[in-house]
């Protein structure tokens, strides 16, 4: 059987599904039997490839860079999955979206005058991308291939969802797979 | 006591005479999702989850405020209803602000778990994000507003069961909420008693033990109908 290229990115979240990723423990031998990881935060690679097979994305679109990588994932992937409650619903980082747009939430946190500080927003465009005025579901900004939700999904979770898929059969999505939270 | 027969998912099922069909249902072992009824109080068919096809009737029904009768042909797994309830639930996760996992009622929510039954691991409609107060001045009880989906169990069960209406619903549409006597803080309420029924009724994360934090509000929703049964058959156990 060919190798499967595998990615896994890390947009607007806070890496936790990537902690639970890696709570795969030693089944994570046997993906890297059936998978090359070619491209994610856990792994030295400067550029997402074309040509991936399946890309699990962690995290909201929270930001102007997580928009451009979600495109290119979709531009470069066959399968994209939502990974994670932040993925699919906004979760946690869409939390500031009740609070306003992207530039009044700055305000909020950053202008607080405290005794001994200068309070100013970071504004440096090399380093810090700009907010997007909400935070959004990723499937608002590409089409999305399947849905793993969870905060983080669990490492049973993450292994029983890749082995139905990567054997090629639809993921299961009853009630003890699909639950939020 | 007059009974009468009818047929609910091909099966002959026999209900007494002016009992709900959501009753007559649930009492065969047939399953309704519901998110607004709570045994012990009246009805208030507010959330549509019950939803069922009557054969006759044009339009779907909510099977906790209609009456089995005699000959009934009833359908409560079509695909459109199925599809439908998803419907309700994405909704009400897309109006409110429901975050599971950061909520005290995480894995003791009905909301959370009937939308993983109906299969919904996504939202397909636009998060509305609105801006809800949370009301923190009871001295015990707390009410989140982000996390209610009006379903007016906690203002049934104030009337009815603790007899002293403090909860009512102001507003319209996605303006609509609760409020505490004429819209006071919880904490100034003269009418709440602090029995805290109120937080024992709610399905989701709403009302909460004030203290509580993620996935610690356990709720125990049976106590309230037996409290009801217990004063109809004056019958007290403890």
């Amino acid at each position: 059987m060919e190798r499967l290229k595998l990615a896994t990115v890390w947009l607007g979240g806070c890496s936790g599904c990537h902690m639970s990723f890696l709570d795969l423990d030693e089944w994570l031998f046997e993906l890297s039997e059936m998978a090359d990881l070619v491209y994610s935060p856990i792994a030295d690679v400067k550029d997402f490839p074309h040509g991936v097979d399946v890309t699990l994305v962690e995290g909201a679109i929270a930001n102007e860079e997580n928009l451009g990588m979600a495109k290119t994932v979709r531009q470069r992937s066959r399968v994209v999955v939502s990974f994670g409650d932040c993925a699919v619903t906004g979760n946690v980082t869409a939390m500031r979206n009740p609070h306003g747009l992207g530039l009044e939430v700055l305000r909020t946190v950053y202008l607080v005058p405290e005794p001994g500080t200068q309070p100013h927003i970071p504004d440096d465009r090399e380093i810090v991308p700009a907010l997007l005025d909400q935070v959004i579901p990723l499937h608002n900004v590409i089409p999305v291939d399947h849905f793993l939700p969870g905060c983080p999904p669990s490492a049973s979770r993450i292994r029983d969802f890749l082995k139905q898929l990567l054997s090629g059969t639809a993921p299961n999505r009853s009630a003890v797979q699909i639950r939020f939270g | 006591m007059s009974v009468v027969t009818l047929t609910i998912n091909d099966r002959q099922i026999t209900a007494r005479a002016g009992e709900t069909v959501l009753d007559a249902a649930r009492e065969t072992g047939i399953p309704i999702p519901t998110l607004c009824h709570l045994d012990g109080v009246t009805e208030a068919a507010a959330c549509r989850m019950c939803l069922v096809k009557i054969e006759g009737r044009g339009r779907l029904q909510a099977s906790c405020v209609t009456s089995a009768l005699e000959g009934m042909v009833v359908h409560t797994e079509t695909e459109a209803i199925r599809e439908y309830r998803r419907m309700i639930l994405e909704l009400l996760f897309a109006e409110g602000n429901h975050v599971c996992s950061v909520c005290v009622a995480n894995e003791h929510c009905e909301l959370q778990s009937l939308a993983a039954d109906h299969g919904m691991d996504h939202v397909r409609y636009e998060y509305m994000n609105p801006k809800r107060p949370v009301d923190v001045t009871h001295e015990r009880f707390a009410l989140d507003h982000n996390r209610c989906i009006l379903c007016s169990r906690c203002i049934r069960t104030c009337d009815e069961i603790e007899g002293a209406h403090t909860w009512d619903f102001a507003g319209r549409g996605s303006h609509a909420r609760i409020i505490a006597d004429m819209g006071q803080p919880w904490g100034e309420a003269e009418s709440c008693t602090s029995c805290g029924k109120c937080v024992q009724s709610c399905p989701t994360g709403a009302l909460f033990r004030k203290g509580s934090t993620v996935a610690e509000m356990t709720k125990d929703r049976e106590r309230l109908a037996e409290l009801m049964v217990a004063r109809k058959e004056k019958k007290w156990s403890v």
